[in-house]
C-alpha cells in the first residue's frame, strides 16, 4: 500500500516535470530554418561543384588552360579549351565544361591545379528536371557572375576602397573573346 | 429600426425559430472548432518542438483548415471490396451525431444553452458511449486486420475508462444534487474557491476527482497518451485505415468535437462554467477561456508524453483510477451524511 502510493506520487511528479519542460520549450524561439524562404550559409570548407577563381587584379579567370585538372579527373568530367589572345603572354581559358552528372567531388582537380585557379563553390541548390542542366560551362558561369558583381570578391575583401569601382570597370573592359560553342 | 430588431429577437426566441437558430449555431460552432482545433494542434505541436508550424496558407497558416477541408472533400470515397458497406458508411455519422446532440445541453452562458433540461448530464453520458460503438463498427466493417485490432482495443479501453469516469460523475451528482448542467454552474457562483474543483470542505479529494475526470476524458476521446485506437506506429491508422476523403474527415472532426465536449463538460462540472473567477462579470467569455485552456492542455499533454502500452493503460484504470474514484465516492457520501444531513 505504502509503496504503491509512493509510486503514484513519484509517477505523477515526473509527469508534471515533463509538462513543465515542454511548456518551457513552447515559449522559446523557433530553431528551424524555413528553407525556401531562408537558407543556411555554407561553411567555408563546404565541397560544392568546382568553380573558376577570378584574378583579384584583372577580374579575369586565373586559369590558363594548362589542362592539368582535365588529366587529374578520374571520371573525365572536365573539358578545358584555351586560346592565346592577342598580345598576351599566357593562354587564357575560353571554355571550361564540367559534367557534374559524373563528378564525385573527389577534389583531384583542385589538388592538381598549380595556380589555385579552381575551388569548391558553395552552391547546393542544384535540383533540375533535365540532365543537361548539370553539364555546365564554368567559364560562362564566371562571366555571368562578373556581370552581376563586377568587383571580384577577393579584391572586395582586400581593398574596400574607392579604387575598386575603377578596377571593376577595367575588368569589364578587358573582357576576353567569347567562348567557342560547347560541343555536346 | 431598434423596434424591428427587438421584435425579431422576440420572434427568434419562440419555439421553432429557437430550435433552428441553435441547430445552425451549434453546427457552425462545432464545424469551425473541429477545423480550427486541427490548426491549434498543428501550431501547438510545432511550438512545443520549436518549429513555426503551418505558415504558408494564409496569415500564420490560418487558411490551412479550409485547404485541408477542400482537399478531403475533393477526394474519392473509396469503398474497399468486401466491406460491410452499410456499417462502413454509417460509422462516421454515428461518431459525429452524438457529439452534436450532447453539446445542446452545455450551458455556454447564463442564458445561452440550446436545451436547459434536467437530465443534461445523464444525456451526455448516454450519448457519449455511442462514439465507442461508432469506432468499433468502423473498424469491424473495414475488413482490415489493423482496423479490427483497433476496434477491439477501443472497446476494452473505453469500457475500462467509462467506470472511473461515471464514478466521478456520480460523486459530482451527489455533491451538487442535480443533473441540470446550468444548475451545477449556478451553484458554483462566487469567486474561484466556490468552484467544484476547490470545494475541499465538501470532499478533500476534489482536485483528485478532477484529475481522474480529466484522465478519463483523454482516454474516452482516444487522445495521446491513450491513443491506442489510432496508434500510427503499430496500426497504420487504426479503425480509420480504410476510410478516405470525407469519411476520414468526419471521423477526424468528430475526434476534435469530442475533445471540445469533454473540455466543456470539465469546465461545467469543475471549473465553474461561465462563472468568473472574481465573482463578478460572469459570462460566455469565461466559459470559452476555461474550455480552451483545457483544450490547450490536451494538446500540451499529447506533445509531452509518449503513448502508453496497452497493459499500462488498463493497469492505470483498474489498479489506480477505479479504486481511487470509488474511495472519493465513499468519502464524499460519508461527508455529505455527516455534515449536511
Amino acid at each position: 500500500m505504502k509503496n504503491s502510493l509512493k509510486e503514484i506520487f513519484t509517477g505523477f511528479n515526473s509527469l508534471v516535470t515533463g509538462m513543465r519542460i515542454t511548456l518551457g520549450q513552447f515559449f522559446k524561439p523557433t530553431v528551424t530554418v524555413q528553407y525556401p524562404h531562408e537558407s543556411l550559409k555554407m561553411p567555408t570548407r563546404f565541397r560544392g561543384h568546382i568553380e573558376l577563381v577570378r584574378d583579384p587584379e584583372t577580374g579575369k579567370p586565373k586559369c590558363f588552360a594548362c589542362k592539368l585538372c582535365e588529366r587529374a579527373c578520374p571520371s573525365d568530367c572536365i573539358t578545358v579549351e584555351g586560346a592565346k589572345l592577342d598580345g598576351a603572354k599566357k593562354k587564357s581559358v575560353t571554355q571550361y565544361i564540367l559534367d557534374f552528372t559524373k563528378c564525385s567531388l573527389c577534389g583531384s582537380c583542385v589538388e592538381a591545379c598549380r595556380d589555385g585557379a579552381i575551388r569548391y563553390s558553395h552552391e547546393y541548390n542544384l535540383a533540375s528536371t533535365s540532365k543537361e542542366e548539370f553539364v555546365m560551362d564554368l567559364f560562362k558561369r564566371l562571366e555571368d557572375e562578373a556581370k552581376a558583381n563586377p568587383v571580384p570578391e577577393a579584391a572586395q575583401a582586400a581593398a574596400p576602397s574607392p579604387a575598386s569601382p575603377s578596377e571593376a570597370s577595367k575588368a569589364e573592359a578587358a573582357k576576353p573573346a567569347p567562348p567557342a560553342q560547347p560541343s555536346n | 429600426m431598434t423596434h424591428f430588431i427587438s421584435n425579431l429577437l422576440k420572434l427568434l426566441a419562440t419555439e421553432p425559430y429557437r430550435l433552428v437558430l441553435f441547430l445552425v449555431g451549434m453546427l457552425s460552432f462545432v464545424g469551425l472548432n473541429a477545423a480550427y482545433l486541427v490548426w491549434v494542434e498543428r501550431k501547438g505541436a510545432a511550438r512545443f518542438q520549436r518549429r513555426p508550424g503551418p505558415t504558408e496558407v494564409g496569415f500564420a497558416g490560418l487558411l490551412q483548415p479550409i485547404a485541408d477541408a477542400a482537399k478531403l472533400m475533393s477526394k474519392q470515397l473509396i469503398l474497399p471490396a468486401g466491406v460491410d458497406s452499410t456499417l462502413f458508411r454509417v460509422a462516421p455519422l454515428l461518431m459525429m451525431s452524438p457529439v452534436l446532440m450532447s453539446l445542446a445541453v452545455i450551458p455556454f452562458g447564463p442564458h445561452l444553452a440550446a436545451a436547459n433540461i434536467n437530465v443534461g448530464l445523464l444525456m451526455i453520458f448516454a450519448f457519449g458511449s455511442i462514439n465507442v460503438m461508432a469506432i468499433m463498427l468502423g473498424g469491424w466493417s473495414s475488413r482490415n486486420k489493423y482496423a479490427i485490432i483497433s476496434a477491439a482495443r477501443v472497446v476494452s479501453q473505453n469500457v475500462a475508462y467509462e467506470i472511473p469516469m461515471l464514478l466521478v460523475v456520480i460523486t459530482m451528482i451527489m455533491v451538487t444534487g442535480t443533473m441540470n448542467l446550468n444548475e451545477i454552474v449556478v451553484q458554483q457562483a462566487g469567486a474561484f474557491w466556490h468552484w467544484n474543483l476547490f470545494r475541499v470542505w465538501v470532499n478533500p479529494l476534489m482536485p483528485v476527482t478532477f484529475l481522474i475526470f480529466y484522465i478519463c476524458m483523454l482516454a474516452e476521446t482516444n487522445r495521446a497518451p491513450f491513443d491506442m485506437a489510432e496508434a500510427e506506429s503499430e496500426l497504420v491508422a487504426g479503425a480509420y485505415t480504410e476510410y478516405s476523403g470525407m469519411g476520414f474527415g468526419v471521423f477526424f472532426m468528430a475526434e476534435y468535437a469530442n475533445i471540445l465536449l469533454g473540455c466543456a463538460l470539465g469546465t461545467v462540472l469543475f471549473l465553474g462554467g461561465w462563472q468568473s473567477p472574481f465573482g463578478a462579470l460572469s459570462g460566455v467569455i469565461w466559459f470559452l477561456l476555461k474550455m480552451y485552456f483545457l483544450v490547450f492542455s490536451v494538446v500540451w499533454i499529447r506533445w509531452t508524453f509518449p503513448r502508453t502500452q496497452f497493459y499500462g493503460l488498463l493497469n492505470l484504470s483498474w489498479k489506480i483510477l477505479i479504486p481511487v474514484s470509488l474511495f472519493t465516492l465513499v468519502l464524499s457520501s460519508a461527508m455529505l451524511k455527516l455534515f449536511r444531513a
